[in-house]
């Protein structure tokens, strides 16, 4: 007995049939992290390369979306923006919503669009997607900055907002955007691989997750009674009180912090055993 | 006492024909609903009660094999397509998972199942070179360390900091190699890798592999090129179906598996070539039938690979329904893609257009000798034509498929050998300029 346990601690990997629910290889990913960075500085220097304009797509993408909505919503639809200048509105929660969209847009392609590598190679699946986590991070510090811009341009020239001690925060609400992100697209990349319908239903639901996550109408226009279920959508919370923190207006509380939280939470465990039971059979059914 | 670097323990794998699953979303959920109302499945096939239909079926890719190895061993695997060699790689290199059974692995191991994995064209071949390191699992230091050396082994010095887009398909793989060649695992798995680049670089990859074999590493080697086979590997085992055939010398095993791979597909029966034959055919009242093609040895013994130095009889059984005047037969050899490398005919040879004059019905043998000393090491196809008149015209492509082991002359192994046609002829070096030009000048 005492000898079958010795031979088995000296052998550095052993390669058997799925036994676990849960194996998360974290060593694994964290030997790996050269490669992580490696994929995050692949992106950004292709990105950089295939363009004309480079990263100032960074900048234009928010701005021309802002400006749609401050025109449509803001002046035609004259929908509330909760006593904040319209374009500062809309401009946040674009920044905030577009890093995770642009998170879960690329992280649920993971499978898919790595097939051929992943059949070659063995490496962390996870880096894919964590690294994509952080290269739109990147992305999302220049929109922040443009954010800051326009932000102090208008205090400046009067508007009567000021940030208060929530901003202290946002590293936090990043984190939690870049989880619930990771979550919910290792999901969907891990669900792809079976149902191949949801590589078409990804693009709109994105679009209509961000008309329920207080980008465009914020959550106090949200009629009382519905606002408990409204607020089950993460998103909404971290919209909200991102917004708060700069702009000083939102439905911001501990029960509807906690609960974004627990929902992340959960996305994120049931992204991973997802991940961790189709990453090594994945290869058999694409 | 060296140590067990690999142990395998009944590894075996299967995989589904066809379609996994339902593939839609609706399907899935509406069975699920149906199970747990305790409903008839709506979506369950018909057919799976009355047989299994090619949907569902499963076939074993690997079956119950066991090996160990040592370490500093360089193991070679053979076999033909489909025998489970590149399946075995793929779970010992994590690619997929095995369905039953274990590997035990010390030391880390890395493939070359498929070099330049994860290039990026818009990259530079530098940012190339870390990149791909890292996904075949050096780190960044280790990368630097042998940057270098890396860039060295490529040969391609100056175009390191051009993007890949730009580079040659044999730049290309001369530096994915170059990259792979340097990873510097305990345990290397290659797939036949070999068949890219030019000889002079092929030479410097086995050269490589041979001092990484020498330096006490473990290499497990994929190839279908028996040459290179022998070059470097002291044991060979033999994979056919998903089996494990023969575990033994390199000797032995190359000889086995070219014994066997003999019988399989080296000859056609009349009903394969039935389903095979194109051309015009007079269904009523065929004139002539084929009986069975095939290719033989020297000594008449059906086989698929041959050495470059045997001779290849092709043999053709057909049947004459009635009398025949004038046959005329015709064989080819082509290419994958069908294009005539080699075409005969039996009226080419002055003996045979007699007896091919008058045939009574009854059976008829045709050969022919493909002389030895003609084909380089390719594979290849024989196409075979039969006319009688212009009535009837039976075509059978492709029907037989042989593969040449180019053996070299004068011991000169495998140069040059990759090409249809690699026949000895007489050469001759001379001091001085062409005859009739020297004694015009003097």
């Amino acid at each position: 007995m005492i000898e079958t346990d010795e031979k088995y601690e000296k052998w550095d990997l052993v390669i058997q049939p799925r036994r676990q629910w849960f194996e998360l290889h974290l060593r694994d990913l964290w030997r790996y992290r050269d490669l992580i960075s490696l994929f995050v500085k692949r992106d950004f220097v292709t990105f950089y390369k295939q363009t004309i304009l480079g990263p100032l797509w960074y900048l234009i993408q928010p701005v021309l979306i802002t400006i749609v909505f401050t025109v449509i919503f803001g002046k035609i639809a004259r929908t509330s923006t909760d006593g904040i200048p319209p374009f500062l509105f809309y401009l946040a929660g674009n920044v905030a919503w577009g890093y995770f969209a642009n998170c879960l847009s690329q992280t649920s392609n993971t499978f898919v669009r790595n097939a051929g590598i992943f059949g070659k190679v063995y490496f962390p699946r996870l880096t894919v997607p964590v690294s994509i986590v952080i290269i739109n991070l990147m992305k999302f510090g220049i929109q922040l900055i443009l954010f800051l811009g326009f932000y102090f341009y208008f205090i400046a020239s009067g508007s009567p907002i000021r940030p208060n001690l929530l901003v202290l925060l946002l590293p936090v609400l990043v984190f939690q955007m870049a989880v619930l992100s990771l979550g919910s697209g290792i999901l969907v990349s891990s669900l792809t691989t079976k149902y191949r319908d949801l590589t078409y239903v990804m693009s709109f639901a994105v679009q209509l997750w961000m008309y329920a996550s207080s980008v465009v109408i914020p959550a106090s226009s949200i009629p009382k009674r519905y606002l408990p279920i409204y607020m089950l959508n993460p998103m909404a919370s971290i919209v909200e009180l991102f917004r708060c923190a700069f702009l000083g207006q939102g439905v911001v509380n501990v029960v509807y912090v906690s609960v974004s939280w627990a929902v992340t939470l959960v996305v994120l465990f049931g992204g991973i055993i997802l991940f961790s039971r189709i990453e090594k059979s994945f290869m058999d059914t694409v | 006492m060296p140590e067990t670097v690999i142990k395998v323990e009944g590894l075996s794998k299967q995989y589904r024909y066809g379609v996994i699953g339902h593939g839609t979303l609706y399907k899935d959920l509406q069975s699920w609903w149906a199970r747990v109302r305790g409903r008839e499945d709506p979506n369950i096939r018909i057919t799976s009660d009355i047989g299994p239909g090619l949907d569902g079926e499963w076939f074993w890719a690997l079956r119950d094999i066991s090996f160990e190895v040592q370490q500093g061993e360089v193991l070679g695997i053979i076999g033909c397509n489909g025998a489970g060699k590149s399946t075995l790689l793929k779970i010992l290199s994590r690619v997929t998972i095995p369905t039953r059974g274990s590997a035990k692995i010390r030391g880390r191991i890395a493939s070359l199942l498929e070099i330049g994995t994860g290039f990026h064209p818009e990259l530079t071949g530098r940012e190339n070179i870390y990149l791909n390191g890292a996904i075949l699992g050096m780190t960044n230091s280790e990368i630097k360390n042998k940057f270098d050396e890396i860039v060295d082994f490529s040969g391609i010095e100056e175009f390191i900091d051009t993007p890949v887009k730009r580079y040659s398909s044999g730049m290309h793989v001369r530096l994915a190699f170059a990259v792979a060649a340097h990873l510097e695992p305990e345990i290397l798995l290659i797939d036949e890798v070999l068949a890219v680049g030019d000889v002079e670089f092929q030479k410097k990859c086995l050269g490589k592999m041979d001092a990484v074999a020498k330096g006490g590493r473990t290499i497990l080697f994929v190839s279908h090129n028996m040459a290179a086979i022998h070059n470097l590997c002291p044991r060979t085992m033999l994979f056919d179906k998903g089996e494990l055939l023969l575990d033994s010398t390199t000797d032995q095993t190359v000889s086995q598996y070219l014994n066997r791979n003999l019988l399989e597909g080296a000859t056609a029966s009349a009903e394969e070539i039935e389903t095979r034959m194109e051309g015009l055919i007079r269904k009523k009242q065929p004139f002539i039938r084929f009986r069975e093609i095939a290719l033989l040895d020297e000594s008449g013994f059906p086989r698929k690979s041959f050495h470059s130095d045997e001779d290849i009889v092709a043999s053709i059984d057909f049947e004459c329904l009635q009398a025949v005047h004038d046959l005329f037969i015709a064989i080819n050899v082509v290419d994958e893609n069908a294009v005539p490398i080699l075409t005969t005919l039996n009226f080419d040879d002055p003996h045979v257009t007699e007896s091919s004059h008058g045939l009574k019905p009854g059976l008829y043998n045709a050969s022919c000798v493909l002389p030895a000393n003609t084909f380089g090491g390719r594979r290849l196809y024989l196409t075979i034509h039969l006319v009688y008149l212009k009535t009837e015209h039976l075509v059978v492509n492709k029907i037989l498929e042989f593969e040449v082991m180019f053996k070299g002359y004068n011991n000169r192994h495998g140069v040059g050998s990759d090409v249809f046609v690699r026949p000895q002829l007489s050469w001759a070096i001379r001091p001085g300029r062409r005859e009739g030009l020297s004694s015009h000048k003097i």
